[in-house]
């Protein structure tokens, strides 16, 4: 496992940069993670990111923007606004989750 | 004497590719009208938009059911002809038969959160996917804007399609 550094936190990541250990995030590496890829959180941001820590635990696997969109009440349109390109998976490396496996 | 400074390593951080677009693009041509042969083209289309890849669909001969609203969320799935659901094929005429194979598959798609095709449709219209119609099926079937989905771009020819995908990686479903 690879421990690299954001800010002043240390972290356990994988090869490509995702958190491996859900324990050691929270909301000020969250607003760090996000920095490292050019997103300001706005609070319109945090609604997603906490619906994803919230819902991964409980769930086992990442959310997809479909389960995002439908259980949080926030419209795909909007969520690739928040997380331009490549938006299911900018979100979970913000919120330190796997990338999400669901095709939908 | 000589001193040594310790750089600190690069922070490891994704590439989501937003310092080099791609310029990727996807068209995928519809062409069937069965339920089963609906998904593989929209659930692509969905994974390739979630990708920051540009999607154009294109709907022709059967595939215009995928996109015409009367007939949109009635599409059906036959078991005749189709070895893979290891039936006997004579059971798959028997009446009332494709009603309960597509009764039971819409539940099956249902069941793992898959929207059905008009929602599908308008989640990868909101995700920036683009909807077009082919122009010949819709004269064959003697159908215009006004009997399609409303967001359906156009009604364009072959030609059309090809000018606008130029350079895109193409589908043929």
């Amino acid at each position: 496992m690879t421990v690299t550094t954001i800010g002043t936190a240390q972290i356990h990541v994988d090869t490509e940069g995702f958190l491996t250990e859900y324990d050691e995030w929270s909301e000020d590496l969250g607003r760090q993670l996000a920095a490292q890829i050019g997103i300001e959180l706005t609070d319109a941001h945090w609604k997603a990111i906490r619906f994803l820590r919230q819902d991964y635990p409980e769930q086992g696997e990442t959310a997809t923007l479909r389960r995002v969109s439908t259980l949080a009440g926030i419209p795909v349109k909007e969520l690739f606004t928040l997380f331009p390109g490549k938006p299911a998976k900018k979100m979970a490396y913000i919120a330190g989750l796997p990338k999400p496996h669901g095709c939908v | 004497m000589t001193t040594t400074t310790t750089q600190p390593a690069p922070a490891i951080v994704p590439d989501f590719g937003d310092s080099a677009p791609t310029g990727r693009k996807l068209a995928i041509i519809c062409s069937k009208g069965n339920l089963d042969m609906a998904y593989p083209g929209l659930i692509l289309a969905n994974a390739a938009l979630g990708e920051g890849v540009q999607v154009d669909l294109f709907f022709t001969f059967w595939g215009f059911d995928m996109i015409t609203k009367s007939r949109m969320g009635e599409l059906k799935f036959t078991m005749l002809g189709n070895t893979a659901t290891h039936m006997p094929q004579g059971l798959g005429g028997l009446p009332g038969m494709t009603a309960m194979a597509t009764h039971q598959m819409r539940k099956q798609i249902q069941d793992i959160g898959v929207p059905d095709v008009p929602e599908f449709l308008a989640q990868i219209v909101d995700s920036g996917g683009h909807l077009w119609a082919c122009r010949m099926s819709a004269d064959m079937m003697h159908l215009d804007e006004t009997d399609l989905y409303d967001a359906v771009e156009g009604i364009i020819s072959a030609a059309d399609f090809i000018e606008k995908t130029e350079g895109a990686q193409l589908l043929f479903i």
